[in-house]
């Protein structure tokens, strides 16, 4: 009874780690192929075989030294600074709105919090339209200021992580801190802001990624200023008709160059973001 | 049904009961919903006669100071030391008087019929010259801006005679009246709040209100590429574009567009759904299931795919399901012949399933990690105390982890239906639409709402029928969103498994 109990679990565990390493291998296949192409020196876009058969640097040199049409570099900078504009707005906005709503009480809210989360609702890119207006009547169209702007102007609205974080501090802290004298001032900076680091980070990373994500907002505004462009429609025109048969491979080395850092800064936030996740999903 | 007997059904029993008493609410959920925006208002209304009513009384009861700073920003303040203050509420003024003159007057008077006066080419002196008229794009926006200054003002304006009248009550009870610095530092404390909301407050405004106004407004004008400003003027048409988006009579494509597109995006925002919910579900179980090795290896292995952005991937998939692609290359050293299927741009039903499989490969790993953080928070007494009762394996999944994992889950599932139907990227940047047909206006088979909203803001520049499509779309993500926050809301109160 005992053995063949045991022996149905080994059986069992036997299909399940099958099922996984080929659910795994379909899953991880396509990333493996974006980076072994990304090193292929023969062929033009696409070849009539899965495994390159040669190897070489050349896409990535190309896509720092060919910069006459495409200018790859001057896209991953212009990332990179808008994404560390953005970054410093957002999170700001996002900790301000969060600690007010979660640890402040003052008239009025709920209804705040209730007006922040309708706004939520809409479509993001309905206001798209307006905003390219509005930009462009502000004389900032096709800059990256435009950009930092909307990627940072409506952080705000998701405050709901981090209040749900903030809520959790014991009230008693700030009540002790009010009979030392503090002001609300100093109980932010001294006493919940250095126990909030997870939050903190976790904000960092969000919104340093998005824009290195985004591609809808940042096609409309920069419209055909190729200069401006950030690394998501840069890589995408590198894939369109026009370019594809000459850009492919060093669109595969571009995106491993995206990716990886994205990647590495994911899987340090992966943490704070299954406890950000399962925190909002009991509390609702 | 009582408690009792609502604890003895097994899960899907449970499940069909609450499905159906969800249904049987409904209406009453629906109707108390309106009856929640009537009484919504009622409140406003009785707090707008309030608020009128406390500024006339403070009218009567002020001094000759609080009377003149009805007329004159921040009089009462001057005339009671708060020198600064003061000065400010008058510069307020000072800059919104000039401010009506030069540029809001002027954009406002229009507001009613968005320009009469298209710009055009006119000879003088046998040169031709252009006479700029009016521009209803700019018109409509400036009056939008106009209309939230002016807001701003009035609300300074309250803040100005409060202010005033409070200055005077104590002054009469004979107590300190702050300085200028009193009240700079109150606001790290006292009124840290105003500090904190601030800066997100204006930049919301700016840059999310106002648009959506802007756009809520075009909807019930025929801003499109047949009236573009400057070049020809475009005016209010109330309803016409919800007419056109409805109507499939009157032989316009749009409204068999609309329907079509509709239908699709609902299947989509289904299938995208439950896909991802219930395959994901199944593989975090057998990551998690007891007895499994190297945990974290597995679910690394998916999880990377998150990582990876979304264009990237989405990108190389394309690329990948063309015919001369990866995938085709593939299936030809398999089977050995020269396989080469058109996934993306042969028959409507190929593309969808295609579009759904892939958003599978997407959009599986974001259950796992959701589904892992919650397996794991199962408390593991419940397990323990089930073991000792004689519950096997099966047992203990059908009576702990299907129930727990639904009670924590069924809001989100609502939450990523929405999300599906707001799914931009997956079908943009894979199909592009595609196929295209003729059948429809500006649209492929494979577009979804949203798309074909962004399609016909880029390329055709029919902007009404974009802003209406928008509206329609926010109405149906509300109103699911609302049935989330009220089901959340009650899961809380029930704290059924906390």
């Amino acid at each position: 009874m005992i053995k063949s109990y045991k022996a149905r679990r080994i059986i069992s565990n036997t299909v399940i780690y099958i099922i996984l390493a080929v659910l795994g291998l379909i899953w991880i296949s396509p990333l493996v192929y974006l980076v072994l192409h990304s090193f292929r020196a023969e062929g033009l876009a696409t070849v009539p075989y899965l495994i390159p058969r040669e190897y070489s640097f050349q896409n990535y040199i190309d896509l720092f030294v060919n910069t006459g049409t495409l200018n790859f570099p001057r896209w991953y900078l212009n990332t990179f600074i808008v994404a560390c504009c953005a970054c410093v707005i957002s999170t700001l906005s996002v900790l301000m709105v969060s600690y007010a709503f979660s640890r402040l009480r003052f008239k009025s809210r709920k209804k705040f919090i209730n007006v922040g989360m309708i706004l939520g609702m809409f479509p993001g890119f309905m206001t798209m339209i307006a905003i390219y207006y509005l930009l462009k009547a502000m004389g900032l169209s096709q800059t990256l200021v435009a950009l930092v702007i909307c990627y940072s102007a409506g952080a705000g609205l998701g405050f709901q992580i981090s209040k749900g974080f903030f809520d959790t501090i014991p009230r008693a802290l700030d009540e002790a801190a009010t009979v030392d004298g503090a002001t609300k001032n100093q109980i932010f900076w001294k006493i919940i802001l250095p126990m909030s680091k997870p939050i903190v980070v976790y904000t960092v990373l969000t919104s340093f990624i998005g824009p290195w994500t985004d591609f809808i907002l940042c096609k409309l505004i920069m419209g055909d200023k190729r200069d401006n462009y950030t690394v998501a429609i840069g890589l995408q025109l590198m894939t369109s008709l026009e370019f594809k048969s000459d850009y492919f491979k060093q669109f595969l080395a571009g995106s491993v160059l995206v990716a990886v850092p994205i990647t590495l800064l994911f899987l340090k936030m992966q943490k704070y973001y299954v406890e950000g996740v399962t925190a909002g999903g009991v509390k609702g | 049904m009582k408690y009792i007997d609502y604890k003895q059904l097994n899960p899907f029993q449970k499940f069909a009961y609450n499905f159906t008493k969800f249904f049987k609410l409904l209406p009453g959920r629906v109707a108390s919903f309106f009856k929640a925006i009537g009484r919504f208002f009622v409140r406003l209304f009785t707090g707008i006669g309030k608020g009128v009513a406390n500024y006339v009384t403070r009218f009567i009861k002020g001094d000759f100071a609080v009377r003149l700073s009805y007329l004159i920003f921040g009089f009462g303040n001057l005339a009671k030391g708060q020198i600064i203050k003061g000065i400010l509420f008058f510069l307020s003024e000072v800059a919104y008087v000039f401010f009506m003159v030069f540029f809001g007057w002027g954009n406002l008077s229009k507001f009613g019929t968005l320009g009469t006066e298209a710009s055009r080419e006119m000879e003088v002196d046998g040169f031709t010259q252009t006479v700029f008229g009016d521009n209803s794009m700019l018109i409509l926006l400036y009056s939008v801006v106009t209309i939230a200054v002016t807001a701003l003002v009035l609300v300074i304006y309250i803040a100005n005679t409060k202010s005033a009248a409070k200055l005077q009550q104590l002054k009469s009870e004979g107590k300190h009246i702050m300085t200028f610095k009193e009240e700079m530092k109150d606001f790290l404390d006292g009124k840290f709040h105003v500090t904190m909301l601030s800066l997100p407050v204006v930049l919301i405004s700016v840059f999310t209100i106002m648009p959506l106004v802007f756009m809520i407004l075009i909807a019930f004008t025929n801003f499109n590429k047949q009236h573009m400003p400057p070049g020809t003027l475009f005016t209010w048409v109330g309803f016409e574009n919800f007419a056109d988006l409805v109507s499939v009579t009157s032989g316009g494509k749009r409204g068999v567009t609309f329907i079509e597109l509709t239908k699709w995006t609902i299947v989509w925002a289904i299938f995208a759904t439950f896909t991802n919910y219930i395959l994901g579900m199944i593989v975090a179980l057998m990551i998690n299931k007891k007895g499994i090795k190297l945990k974290a290896l597995w679910r690394t292995l998916f999880v990377i795919t998150i990582a990876v952005p979304q264009f990237v991937s989405l990108l190389m998939m394309n690329q990948m399901l063309q015919v001369n692609g990866a995938i085709n290359v593939l299936l030809s050293e398999i089977t050995g012949t020269e396989v080469a299927i058109q996934f993306l741009n042969s028959t409507p039903l190929m593309a969808r399933v295609t579009v759904i499989v892939i958003n599978c490969w997407v959009g599986i790993p974001y259950t796992i990690l959701s589904a892992s953080g919650i397996l794991m928070n199962i408390p593991a007494d419940l397990y323990e105390s089930a073991r000792i009762d004689g519950a096997g394996p099966v047992k203990q999944f059908t009576k702990i982890t299907l129930p727990y994992m639904l009670f924590v889950t069924a809001p989100s599932l609502i939450t990523q239906f929405v999300g599906n139907i707001n799914n931009f990227n997956v079908i943009y940047l894979l199909t592009g639409g595609g196929p295209s047909t003729e059948q429809f206006y500006q649209a492929g088979y494979t577009d979804i709402l949203v798309t074909w909203l962004f399609k016909l803001t880029m390329s055709q520049q029919d902007y009404d029928l974009a802003a209406a499509i928008g509206i329609l779309v926010f109405i149906v993500c509300a109103t699911l969103s609302l049935i989330v926050f009220n089901m959340s809301k009650s899961a809380k109160d029930e704290e059924a498994f906390s």
